[in-house]
């Protein structure tokens, strides 16, 4: 696995709560999961994706947590065709 | 920081202090009974008049938001109604502000409080808008934010649109702590005021909603020059309470004291908001009424000790609508008026169409909100979603939906109708909730005149329900 340099944008993961710590008003689906957050900084030393880093976030707070993506990015889209949308509004169906 | 135990237990006991040191509020002196307090001396103490918070959102690009009437929609509703009904509808189009939302009026204020009082920062807990919205407004005044989201279920799936405001939030400089399923999003909530002593710019506070009354007392304004009227009703999507809120107490400034407030949500009823199954198969993140309902029967479930966002206080109905019903109007919106708009904005729209139909042509209906869309919150994108994720998507009767099996889009205009809710199961919920928090044999003349105005009702008919709960 490839070293990634320090002062890479990356994402980074913890455990916040393990699944018998959860908050006793949780439905039984959610209780059996762990509660992970997500963040996202520049990497404070070089590293690999796995490893336990410190990143510095957008605002400069210094967070720890486990490397999981490099230069975390958007792809969410506008989605695919969907048929039931087309005619409304339109000549056909008025 | 730290021996402080950060225990979940630890820090939700400490979560009074935390709020009085992130709010710089002390809810306890308005504090009547468990229950009661003094919202009014709340709302007041904030000492922001109308013109404050007017100046306040010029500022930072927020508020003056065009009033469009929808003359093609209005024709379309007048063709499918009874002779002489169909009223004008008119769209308040919220989505003009910076960040794209009503939720940057919310926000401007709050914000600009928090630079007051010398913060140096601020945070939101919120998977919506109003994210963005903080975000926009501190930026502008030099705060920095930090913006805490629930995006995805334990697959690492993330519903489009919350993805889409978590992006919003960094492009405008937030850092955006993205979290799986779960109420205990509070709790990283009380730990990140607490290391950071940020400002918690929650939508709750008086800041927020009394950023909100702009919004009303324009619509107000903006009908009595063009018409010479005020409306008859404006409709509110509704979901924490803060919109209805804070647009009432616009309207009754602008001296609308008779145009009726009608909520309305998504009917996501069968879905558990904190489920991590239920999570994405729904195509609403707000305006629906997994927050509706709830924070309409006991707004004090909030972030803050009392919430200023208090919907049965200033609500005249609510009206629920379905899925299909929204996307099928948030694309007739785009086909007959040439605007295309987020989808949670338009489910006041929706129900905008069912009730002019039964108001007369001269009458004015108010939908008091629009929303940017884009990516991820385009309805496009809700729906090829919803289908991925096993959601059957059909044309048809929207009677027809399910809330996380089926989505029914009408075939015609005139199967848009929604339903009423009735308002009254609410105001009896909402007491039965009230008397969980404080029990009923404590309650006192000062319980019975809160719950009265709480509820918009009769102290009368408070004493009557609190005989027939004694009963039970």
């Amino acid at each position: 696995m490839t070293s990634i340099s320090a002062g890479t944008w990356v994402e980074i993961e913890s455990v916040v709560l393990s699944p018998e710590e959860r908050a006793p008003t949780v439905p039984d689906d959610t209780k059996q999961t762990p509660y992970i957050m997500w963040v996202s900084g520049f990497l404070a030393e070089d590293a690999r994706v796995g490893d336990t880093v410190r990143v510095k976030t957008i605002i400069g707070r210094e967070l720890s947590g486990k490397l999981v993506r490099v230069n975390p990015n958007y792809t969410h889209s506008f989605g695919k065709t969907v048929p039931e949308l087309l005619k409304i509004g339109t000549e056909w169906e008025r | 920081m730290s021996n402080r135990d950060n225990s979940y237990a630890a820090v939700m006991a400490r979560k009074n202090e935390i709020m009085k040191m992130s709010t710089g509020l002390d809810y306890d002196v308005y504090a009547h009974s468990p229950i009661a307090f003094d919202y009014e001396r709340m709302m007041g103490d904030t000492s922001y008049t109308m013109e404050d918070v007017v100046r306040i959102q010029r500022e930072t690009k927020v508020g003056d938001t065009p009033l469009f009437e929808l003359h093609n929609l209005t024709k379309a509703v007048r063709k499918i109604s009874e002779p002489g009904k169909g009223a004008r509808i008119l769209l308040k189009d919220e989505a003009a502000n910076a960040s794209g939302s009503f939720k940057a009026r919310r926000a401007a204020v709050s914000v600009f409080e928090a630079a007051t009082k010398g913060y140096k920062g601020v945070i939101a807990a919120t998977s919506g808008n109003y994210g963005a919205a903080v975000a926009s407004q501190a930026v502008q005044r030099g705060l920095k934010c930090i913006v805490i989201q629930e995006v995805y279920d334990s697959r690492g799936v993330g519903q489009p649109e919350i993805v889409e405001k978590g992006r919003k939030c960094e492009a405008y400089g937030a850092e955006v702590i993205k979290l799986t399923v779960g109420p205990e999003l509070f709790y990283i909530h009380l730990l990140t005021l607490e290391e950071t002593g940020f400002f918690n710019s929650s939508l709750y506070t008086p800041f927020a909603v009394k950023g909100v009354e702009s919004l009303g007392w324009e619509i107000g304004n903006q009908v009595k020059d063009r018409y010479g009227k005020a409306p008859e009703a404006v409709i509110i999507t509704h979901a924490g309470g803060g919109n209805l809120t804070g647009t009432a107490r616009g309207l009754l400034a602008a001296g609308c004291e008779d145009t009726r407030v009608v909520a309305c949500s998504v009917d996501l009823s069968g879905l558990h908001m904190a489920s991590d199954h239920d999570f994405n198969r729904k195509s609403f993140t707000t305006g629906h009424t997994g927050f509706g309902v709830p924070f309409a029967t006991w707004p004090d479930r909030a972030d803050v000790p009392r919430n200023a966002a208090r919907s049965l206080r200033y609500m005249d109905e609510y009206h629920l609508v379905t899925q299909g019903e929204v996307f099928y109007i948030t694309e007739l919106l785009t086909k007959l008026e040439g605007i295309e708009r987020g989808p949670a904005g338009n489910t006041s729209l929706t129900a905008a169409v069912a009730l002019a139909r039964q108001m007369d042509e001269e009458e004015i209906i108010v939908v008091q909100e629009t929303e940017y869309t884009g990516a991820g919150k385009h309805h496009n994108s809700q729906l090829s979603f919803a289908r991925e994720n096993g959601i059957e998507i059909r044309r048809g009767d929207p009677k027809d939906n399910i809330p996380g099996k089926t989505i029914v889009i009408p075939e015609r205009l005139d199967q848009v109708w929604g339903r009423a809710q009735d308002i009254e199961n609410l105001r009896k919920s909402y007491l039965r909730n009230a008397a969980r928090t404080h029990p009923l044999s404590d309650w006192d003349e000062g319980d019975v005149s809160f719950l009265a105005k709480d509820l918009k009702t009769e102290q009368g008919w408070i004493r009557q329900q609190m005989e027939q709960m004694n009963g039970e």
